[in-house]
């Protein structure tokens, strides 16, 4: 029988003992597959370029969103004016600007909203179990099949429009996803025997969400919100585009799209700048959502 | 599976009774009432208009009138426009709607599916990133944006197509270029991770030790199952087509429903809005409702997680 073995030359075994694997965290390991995906980090920078330009965008000309140059009007893009002007002779750099401000808050509000509600519902409802949650979940689907514009266009009609109206109007059925999301990463979670051990050592439903459950669906929610920015960006853009929006002389991307849409054959600019702009920051939050979504996914991991 | 589609088409009638009630409170919250802006008029001609149009009953009887109303598809007169129905109204706009919208998701259908299965068989080379960046820009550029765009480079800039209006099949292009963007990419995404995970699946490796051409693999084993999940989603594509054409029926001037829709919002035509609203939502209901019965038809998989339920 040990005739069939040949003892090993000892000489010959390089054994080196590395230890264990360098470890990583989770979040440091997303970060650094975000880092490497190239349109995801465009799309990040192209970001903070905004964010920037939407803070110091309106001070770096002389002029305010709402003064009027009526013998300058429609002036095409050039030194004096960056971005030319508008049918009333107004400056449409510092307008474009005051419109990312507009956007930007309308859309991070309105995430964080959803955000702070989806994450309560969703959780109470995967906590508590049984009849209950059966019902919170029924109430979520017959809501979510509602067509959310038509609702929100309902509501700035009766309401009247303005920011808080769209803040409103986009929060009453957005927050549903979320909800839909945190439930279903907390149901899975729960089954988890980190989640079971804890559990067992007498950990009290708030400590098993707050230490537990939650930090680790974080990267589904962080994903999700970033998603909702650019559907709600899309809504107010939208909702001025129709009229229905920010009142003048307030700039925002939608109303100043709309009121070139006229002009298109002869001043495009005017249509032209804020719409590249929406569709820029919808692009960026696009692929920031995108590659923030392949960072996330540990099926991913190799 | 009987029962499965109970329950969806319970939940389709309670959303469609939730968004009725839902605009008929709306509507009657809001301070005045149609005829409150108007010049002064007498009082006899004011009561004899509250009555003609049933606004002096309490609002209950107001709200079973305007149920039964819609479930008989009688949605009243229009407030502005004199000796219309808003019934008149949905029949005459609808079907240009519907052309446009059709014309868009069959066209998103084809383009998607096509452009999907590309990068997926060309999966991680150049032909999948270009395919993926198209896909991120179409779902990133409002359907209104592009619409404009390609207003001013093919009709104002080249002189290709019509600039606006309605009538002949060249005029459907742009609009529905522009309502199919969004759906395309979005097919086109789906397709092509569907794709992705079922050419890892065994029953190809199957297929391809079986000696099968590249072409039948993909015809008769992959694309199949691939096209499953899209039928899912018929329902938010609609929608947003539906919605995209707000926007585009104003930008090319096309006499549809959403251009009516728009009009009778700045108009504050309240019983138009109303009918529409609840006209569109049991659309886009019925879509969502089609769609799940289609996916239950085409998957088997599903009827049988239904039986074991059941067991």
């Amino acid at each position: 029988m040990n005739d069939l073995f040949d003892p090993l030359d000892k000489s010959n075994l390089s054994f080196t003992d590395t230890g264990p694997s360098a470890s990583y965290s989770y979040w440091k390991d997303s970060w650094s597959r975000l880092k490497s995906n190239r349109l995801g980090m465009v799309g990040l920078i192209m970001l903070l370029l905004l964010l920037v330009l939407a803070i110091v965008g309106p001070l770096l000309t002389p002029y305010t969103y709402y003064e009027t140059y009526l013998h300058l009007k429609n002036q095409p893009p050039s030194l004096q004016f960056w971005f030319g002007t508008d049918e009333l002779g107004r400056d449409l750099f510092t307008r474009v600007w005051w419109g990312a401000r507009i956007s930007l808050f309308v859309g991070i509000t309105a995430s964080l909203i959803d955000l702070a509600i989806g994450v309560l519902y969703g959780a109470f409802a995967a906590l508590v179990g049984g009849k209950t949650e059966e019902t919170m979940m029924r109430l979520c689907d017959v809501l979510y099949s509602i067509p959310y514009l038509l609702v929100v266009i309902l509501l700035m009609v009766i309401i009247g429009s303005g920011i808080t109206t769209i803040l409103l109007a986009l929060t009453i059925t957005g927050w549903i996803g979320m909800a839909r999301i945190v439930r279903g990463q907390i149901l899975q979670l729960k089954e988890l025997d980190f989640v079971k051990a804890a559990e067992s050592l007498g950990a009290s439903r708030f400590r098993l969400m707050r230490r537990h459950l939650i930090p680790n669906a974080m990267g589904q929610i962080i994903v999700t919100m970033t998603l909702t920015v650019p559907t709600a960006i899309f809504a107010e853009a939208f909702l001025s585009f129709l009229g229905l929006g920010v009142q003048a002389p307030i700039a925002s991307w939608g109303t100043m799209a709309s009121d070139g849409l006229p002009a298109l054959r002869y001043y495009p600019w005017r249509l032209f700048f804020p719409a590249g702009f929406i569709s820029l920051t919808m692009l960026s939050f696009n692929l920031l959502g995108d590659a923030l979504r392949d960072a996330f996914d540990p099926r991913l991991r190799l | 599976m009987i029962s499965y589609l109970c329950k969806k088409f319970f939940i389709l009638l309670t959303s469609l009774f939730l968004v009725a009630t839902m605009t008929f409170v709306l509507m009657h919250i809001i301070p005045g009432d149609p005829f409150t802006e108007e010049k002064a008029v007498p009082e006899e001609i004011l009561k004899a208009m509250y009555k003609h149009y049933g606004l002096d009953q309490p609002w209950y009887v107001q709200y079973g009138h305007y149920l039964k109303g819609i479930a008989t598809f009688d949605l009243g007169p229009s407030f502005k426009y004199q000796g219309r129905s808003v019934t008149e109204i949905i029949t005459e706009g609808f079907p240009v709607s519907f052309i446009l919208g059709a014309e868009a998701l069959l066209l998103a259908f084809g383009l998607g599916t096509i452009a999907g299965s590309i990068a997926a068989l060309k999966h991680m080379k150049w032909q999948d990133n270009l395919v993926m960046i198209l896909a991120v820009l179409g779902i990133s550029v409002p359907s209104f944006i592009l619409a404009t765009f390609l207003q001013y480079l093919f009709a104002m800039q080249w002189d290709l197509l019509p600039v606006a209006r309605w009538g002949s099949f060249a005029h459907t292009i742009l609009p529905a270029l522009a309502l199919a963007a969004l759906p395309t990419a979005f097919i086109a995404r789906l397709m092509r991770s569907g794709l992705v995970e079922i050419l890892q699946q065994d029953y190809i490796l199957t297929a391809k030790a079986k000696g099968l051409s590249k072409f039948e693999i993909i015809f008769r084993h992959a694309l199949r199952n691939a096209l499953l999940p899209i039928v899912t989603y018929l329902g938010p594509l609609a929608t947003a087509v539906l919605t995209g054409s707000f926007a585009v029926e104003k930008i090319f001037g096309i006499p549809g429903l959403g251009q009516w829709f728009v009009m009778s919002i700045t108009n504050r035509d309240y019983t138009v809005i109303m009918g529409t609203t609840v006209f569109y939502s049991a659309l886009l209901l019925l879509c969502v409702f089609a769609s799940e019965f289609l996916y239950t038809l085409i998957d088997p998989r599903i009827q049988r997680s239904d039986k074991r339920v059941r067991a």
